[in-house]
C-alpha cells in the first residue's frame, strides 16, 4: 500500500428533508487501498458513494478526489475525472437493449474514439476473460444470473481502466459461493491494477476478504475507523454485533 | 369519518401542476442547450429513427388505409345528392393532408413511440441505468433525450407521407366500388385541389407533433422515481399528454395558418 492520497472528504453532510444521512464524514483513501464502509442499511453508505460521483450533491463539506474539490468543477470537469473513476452499481445496472459486448463497448466508443474494431475486440475479450467470463460477449442482460451481472458490471466499470474503484454492495443478493468469488476479484483487480477502492457492504466476509481497513458508518457518522482485526476486537456493543 | 382525500389542501393538485410544468419548460431549455453542443450521437439518432419509423409504419398505413376508405364511403352520398361527386378526390385529399392524415398520425405515435420512450427510460431509471451513464462520464441527456426528439421530430412528418398517400389510394379504391376512374386521373383530381399553402403548414404541424412526443415521452421516462409501477405510470402519462399536446398544437396552427 502506498501514501499517496487518492480521496479526501471532509466535513461531509447530507441531509434528505429532515432527515441527516450523513453527518461530518471525514475519510481518506490512499493509492491501492482496500477501504470497506460498514453499515446498517440505511445509514448513508449509498449516499457517501453517489456523492462522491457527483450523482448527488452534498449539503456541505469537501470532496477532493485526485487532488481536486469537486465543488470547484463544472460538468466538463467532472465527467474527465468520471473516466478515472469506476462505480459498480448494486443492481449492476447493465444496459438491457444491448448484449454484453454491447455494454462493453459503449464506454470505449465514447472515450476512446481512436480504438479500432480489432483493437475494440481485443480489449472486451481481455477484460471478459479478467472477470472469468470470455465467452459471454452475445448474451443479453436478461440470461445473465446475478453473479454473472455483477461480472459484467464490473467489467464495463474496468474497462476505462480507472485508478479509483467504488462498490456499492457488490456481493448483496449473491449465494455465498459466488459473493466469495467476487470478493477474490476485487483484491486480485487491486493486487493487478494498483486501484484504490472503497467498498460499500454489510457483507462481514467479504470485508475480511477485500479490507486493507473498515470505516464504520452508524447513522450517517463514522464511529470507528481501523484494521479488520482491530474493528473484530472492538468493544463497542454496536460494532461488535457486526463480528459476531 | 374523513377521508384522506378530504384531508389534502385544494391547493397541493394545482401546485404540483405548476411545479411539473415548470420543471418540463426547464427539460425543454436543457434539451435545447443540448442540441447544439457535440458530439451528436448520430449512431443512437439513427437507431431511434429505425425503430420509430419501422414499427410505427404498418399501424400507421393501416389506419391511415381505413381512414381514407371510411371517408370516402360515408362523404359520397352527401355529394352525390348535390351532383358534386366530381369534388370528392379534392375533398378527401385537403381533408386528409391538412388535417386527419398529420393529427391521427400523430395521435398513433403518440400511443406506439411516446409510451415507448416513456416506458424505457423510466425504467432505465428505476434500474439505475441512467446512473450509470452517467458516471461512465456519458451525458444520458444527449445520448437519450436529444436522439430520441430529434428522431421523432424526422420520423413523424415521413409517416404523414406515407399516411397522407395512402389514404388518398384507398379514398380512389373506395370511389371505384361505384365509380370508375383510373388511378392517374383520381390523384390528379385530388392533388389539383391543394396548393403549398396546404402542404407546409400541415408538415411543419407534423414536425411539431413529433417534438411534443419525443419530449413528452423523454421528460415523463426521466421523471420517474420509485419502483416499476411507476414506470407504468409514466408510460401512460406519455400518451396521455401527448394527445393532449397534439390537439392544442393543431389548434394553435390552425389559427396561424388561418392569419396567414
Amino acid at each position: 500500500m502506498e501514501n499517496e492520497t487518492v480521496v479526501r472528504i471532509k466535513g461531509l453532510s447530507k441531509t434528505f428533508k429532515e432527515l441527516h444521512i450523513l453527518k461530518d464524514v471525514n475519510l481518506e483513501i490512499h493509492k491501492a487501498e482496500n477501504v470497506v464502509v460498514l453499515g446498517k442499511s440505511g445509514s448513508g453508505k449509498s449516499t457517501l458513494i453517489k456523492c462522491m460521483v457527483g450523482l448527488m450533491e452534498p449539503d456541505d463539506g469537501e470532496i477532493c478526489i485526485f487532488g481536486k474539490d469537486m465543488a470547484d468543477i463544472d460538468y466538463d470537469e467532472l465527467n474527465q475525472f468520471r473516466t478515472r473513476i469506476g462505480f459498480l452499481f448494486q443492481s449492476g445496472a447493465l444496459y438491457d437493449s444491448m448484449t454484453v459486448y454491447e455494454n462493453l463497448a459503449f464506454p470505449l466508443r465514447h472515450h476512446k474514439k481512436e480504438l479500432g474494431k480489432e483493437k475494440l475486440d481485443e480489449l472486451i475479450h481481455e477484460v471478459l476473460e479478467n472477470v472469468g467470463l470470455p465467452d459471454s460477449g452475445d448474451m443479453m442482460p436478461a440470461e445473465l444470473s446475478g453473479g454473472m451481472s455483477k461480472r459484467i458490471s464490473l467489467a464495463r466499470t474496468l474497462i476505462l481502466k480507472p485508478e479509483l474503484m467504488l462498490y456499492d454492495e457488490p456481493t448483496t443478493g449473491l449465494d455465498t459461493a459466488t459473493a466469495k468469488e467476487i470478493s477474490q476479484l476485487i483484491l486480485d483487480l487491486q493486487r493487478k491494477y494498483k486501484i484504490s477502492s472503497l467498498i460499500i457492504t454489510h457483507d462481514i466476509s467479504c470485508t475480511k476478504m477485500v479490507a486493507d481497513r473498515v470505516v464504520m458508518l452508524k447513522e450517517g457518522t463514522i464511529v470507528a475507523n481501523g484494521s479488520y482485526d482491530e474493528m473484530e476486537k472492538n468493544n463497542d456493543e454496536w460494532i461488535k454485533s457486526f463480528f459476531s | 369519518m374523513t377521508s384522506v382525500e378530504s384531508q389534502i389542501p385544494v391547493w397541493v393538485p394545482f401546485k404540483s401542476t405548476i411545479q411539473g410544468a415548470g420543471d418540463f419548460f426547464l427539460f425543454y431549455v436543457r434539451f435545447v442547450k443540448e442540441v447544439f453542443k457535440h458530439p451528436f450521437e448520430w449512431r443512437e439518432f439513427l437507431v431511434q429513427c429505425y425503430k420509430m419509423g419501422n414499427k410505427s409504419l404498418p399501424l400507421v398505413l393501416i389506419t391511415a388505409f381505413i381512414m381514407g376508405l371510411v371517408l370516402t364511403l360515408q362523404t359520397r352520398p352527401s355529394l352525390a345528392n348535390f351532383g358534386a361527386e366530381a369534388l370528392l378526390p379534392g375533398m378527401v385529399s385537403v381533408s386528409v393532408i391538412k388535417e386527419i392524415g398529420p393529427v391521427i398520425t400523430a395521435i398513433i405515435c403518440a400511443g406506439k413511440i411516446g409510451s415507448r420512450i416513456g416506458a424505457e427510460l423510466g425504467s432505465m431509471k428505476v434500474t439505475e441505468q441512467i446512473d450509470a451513464m452517467e458516471v461512465s462520464a456519458i451525458n444520458p441527456f444527449r445520448y437519450l433525450v436529444v436522439t430520441r426528439v430529434l428522431a421523432a421530430t424526422c420520423v413523424l412528418p415521413v409517416l404523414v407521407i406515407f399516411a397522407d398517400t395512402i389514404s388518398i389510394y384507398s379514398s380512389y379504391l373506395a370511389y371505384n366500388i361505384h365509380g370508375d376512374m383510373s388511378l392517374t386521373s383520381y390523384f390528379n383530381a385530388a392533388l389539383s385541389k391543394l396548393d403549398w399553402i396546404d402542404v407546409v403548414p400541415s408538415l411543419i404541424k407534423s414536425i411539431l407533433f413529433g417534438t411534443a412526443i419525443g419530449i413528452i415521452g423523454c421528460f415523463k421516462g426521466f421523471r420517474v422515481e420509485g419502483g416499476t409501477a411507476s414506470v407504468g405510470i409514466a408510460a401512460n402519462s406519455s400518451v396521455v399528454t401527448a394527445s393532449l399536446a397534439i390537439f392544442f398544437i393543431d389548434m394553435i396552427t390552425v389559427q396561424i395558418t388561418d392569419i396567414l
